[in-house]
């Protein structure tokens, strides 16, 4: 059975169900004679209900902070509260009623006057005056703790939480919260967020699943009850794939691409668009090594806009905030393709009309890019990359409208930084006259895709050649080597972005060749770090 | 009697815990402090009765105080005010 909620935190649990035990008490009127002996029981009463609150107040203080902790000082000033304590002594003296009936009562009375309020900050306070009248009846009743049954860590299930409630759990048998009702701000989402653990809410679970085994799936935001044995393999998979992720965040968040022999190695993310920053940053790259231009381009009815691509640019540098992001200019050929191009059919579309042709054949789609990505590089630490290299001729073409771009922007008085530029290797023709490219330009990119079907003559789109699509083929990473030494004979910085780049077999491959920089997807990022700080080169 | 006027510039008004806070303040004094909004009042001993009269921020309050220490329970109720409201 599957059940949809909203997800409030993300994160895969899986284990029993278990529904939260609310203690209910159950309130009956009864008859007190001797009503000073019952005034004198309540405030024994209230005595421990300020007792314990003050233990959660300093429980909450360590596990979720003061600001959430607050909410138990409120709890205790509010059973100082004379109109509340006032109210329940003279129900038990003038209506010879017992303690519990009392509070219970005045409990609901005070609950309605918030509940009544004109704002919701107020409104919300009916549950703290409901909250510390539960209190107050479970201790005159001598009631058990509420709490989780089970000897293993849970899913808990609940209508919803009290903060006196949560804070109350026994936190490591918590696997993952599952509330009917709540709100993404509630107490029990926040806590999920603190604890680390998946959250759904708006859950309208049966009431017969006690104990059976379920999923929840902090991602889509539904829960799985029973699931069959085929999808708990499933998940249990993508929860160790999580687990892994985030141990590997927790270690190695803000520490150092750096080998056990001292080799330091700079670790980028390859990103399709504006919106992958944020998992970039989550990851801790230390910038982006391929920034796929081509979205523009294919999310557009027609030509972008300088004005659009400035735009898009300028809060990718801004966002990165002075570290380094790499540029891809228009990478499209006739299998991706983009109507209003009106690229033809062709026979070969991997060898045909495709990238930097395309842009040294009709300038002013290039020059507006250009233009767009320069004026971009004033806002943050921008490099502009080149695919698709074939030879000398097309670096030396692309300089010259640089330049003619450059002086267009002086003319007009654009600001704009003097970008590094760089150039995708990713055909052999590259590789061999590498020595000759690194003349021209600041860094190398390898494109081991590109690289290895142009290489190993073997069209990626074919799934019969897969087999033999070998990425560790000797011919590739003699090229790997070639270029690696080519490029730093001229004083350029060498890095690979291709798929490769984040093969940590093959990461301490790369350290030895002498890569400087690897360019990975963000969620590769802390896994090749973790290979490259275990790997020596000198071994 | 001492009798003078606040406005409030808490984000979230008389909350909780602030208005706890203020009780404690008031419990110092043996003056009778009365917080009057518009036409409701609230004695300022009583939490719940205090938070009931919902003061948000922004608005005025008026503040009565009268007893045998009204002049220190006034000064030090405004100072606790301009402090933390």
């Amino acid at each position: 059975m599957v059940i949809q909620g909203k997800s409030v935190f993300s994160g895969i649990a899986i284990g029993r169900l278990s529904v939260y035990n609310k203690a209910e008490n159950v309130v009956k009127r009864t008859k007190i004679s001797d009503t000073e002996a019952e005034i004198k029981r309540f405030e024994d009463a209230r005595e421990e209900a300020k007792k314990q609150l003050a233990g959660l107040y300093d429980k909450a203080l360590k596990e979720v902070g003061e600001v959430n902790a607050a909410i138990f000082e409120v709890h205790q000033m509010m059973l100082e509260d004379l109109d509340y304590v006032e109210s329940i002594e003279n129900m038990i003296r003038n209506q010879e009623v017992n303690a519990e009936f009392a509070v219970a009562n005045t409990g609901d009375n005070f609950s309605e006057m918030f509940a009544s309020m004109d704002d919701d900050y107020m409104k919300e306070r009916a549950a703290d005056v409901k909250d510390i009248s539960n209190r107050l009846v479970s201790v005159l009743q001598g009631a058990g703790v509420a709490g989780i049954h089970s000897d293993e860590p849970v899913i808990l299930l609940a209508d919803d939480l009290a903060p006196s409630e949560t804070v109350q759990l026994d936190k490591s048998k918590v696997l993952s919260f599952v509330t009917r009702h709540g709100s993404t701000n509630s107490h029990t989402a926040i806590l999920a967020r603190t604890m680390n653990i998946p959250a759904l809410i708006g859950v309208d679970y049966p009431e017969d699943i006690e104990g059976k085994m379920g999923i929840v799936d902090g991602f889509e935001g539904k829960i799985i009850i029973d699931p069959t044995m085929s999808l708990l393999e499933e998940y249990q998979q993508k929860k160790e794939k999580e687990d892994e992720k985030k141990r590997l965040l927790q270690e190695l968040k803000g520490k150092e691409n750096i080998t056990l022999d001292g080799k330091k190695i700079n670790l980028y993310a390859n990103i399709g668009g504006v919106s992958d920053v944020a998992s970039v940053l989550a990851n801790d790259a230390g910038g982006i090594g391929l920034f796929r231009s081509e979205f523009l381009y294919l999310e557009s009815e027609t030509y972008p806009t300088e004005e659009e691509q400035f735009k898009a640019y300028r809060t990718v540098a801004e966002n990165m905030a002075g570290k380094k992001v790499i540029i891809r200019t228009l990478d499209i050929g006739a299998d991706k393709q983009v109507g209003y191009f009106n690229l033809d059919k062709e026979e070969n579309p991997a060898l045909g009309y495709r990238a930097i042709r395309i842009c040294l054949d009709r300038t002013d789609i290039f020059k507006t890019q250009l233009r767009a990505l320069y004026r971009a590089s004033y806002y943050g630490n921008i490099s502009i990359m080149f695919p698709m290299i074939i030879s000398v001729s097309e670096v030396k073409q692309i300089k010259e409208i640089i330049k003619e771009v450059k002086a267009e922007l002086d003319e007009a008085g654009v600001p704009y930084k003097d970008a590094e530029i760089g150039i995708m290797i990713e055909t052999p023709a590259a590789v061999m006259v590498s020595e000759d490219l690194a003349k021209e330009v600041d860094f190398f990119s390898v494109g081991t895709n590109d690289l290895t079907q142009y290489t190993l003559a073997i069209d990626r789109q074919n799934p019969k050649l897969d087999n033999i699509y070998d990425s560790h083929h000797p011919a590739v990473l003699k090229m790997l080597q070639m270029i690696a030494e080519n490029g730093h004979k001229h004083g350029c910085w060498v890095g690979i972005c291709g798929e490769l780049g984040a093969d940590t077999t093959l990461t301490e491959t790369f350290l030895k060749m002498g890569y400087d920089e690897l360019s990975v997807s963000p969620s590769m990022i802390l896994k090749v770090r973790d290979k490259i700080r275990n790997t020596d080169t000198n071994k | 009697m001492k009798e003078f006027t606040y406005t409030i510039k808490d984000e979230q008004g008389i909350h909780a815990r602030p208005a706890g806070l203020l009780v404690k303040e008031v419990q110092k004094y043996e003056s009778t402090v009365t917080i009057f909004k518009d036409e409701k009042s609230a004695d300022a001993r009583r939490l719940m009765a205090l938070m009931g009269l919902g003061i948000k921020c922004g608005q005025e309050i008026r503040v009565e105080v009268s007893g045998a220490d009204e002049d220190a329970a006034a000064d030090g109720i405004k100072a606790f005010l301009e402090a933390n409201l």
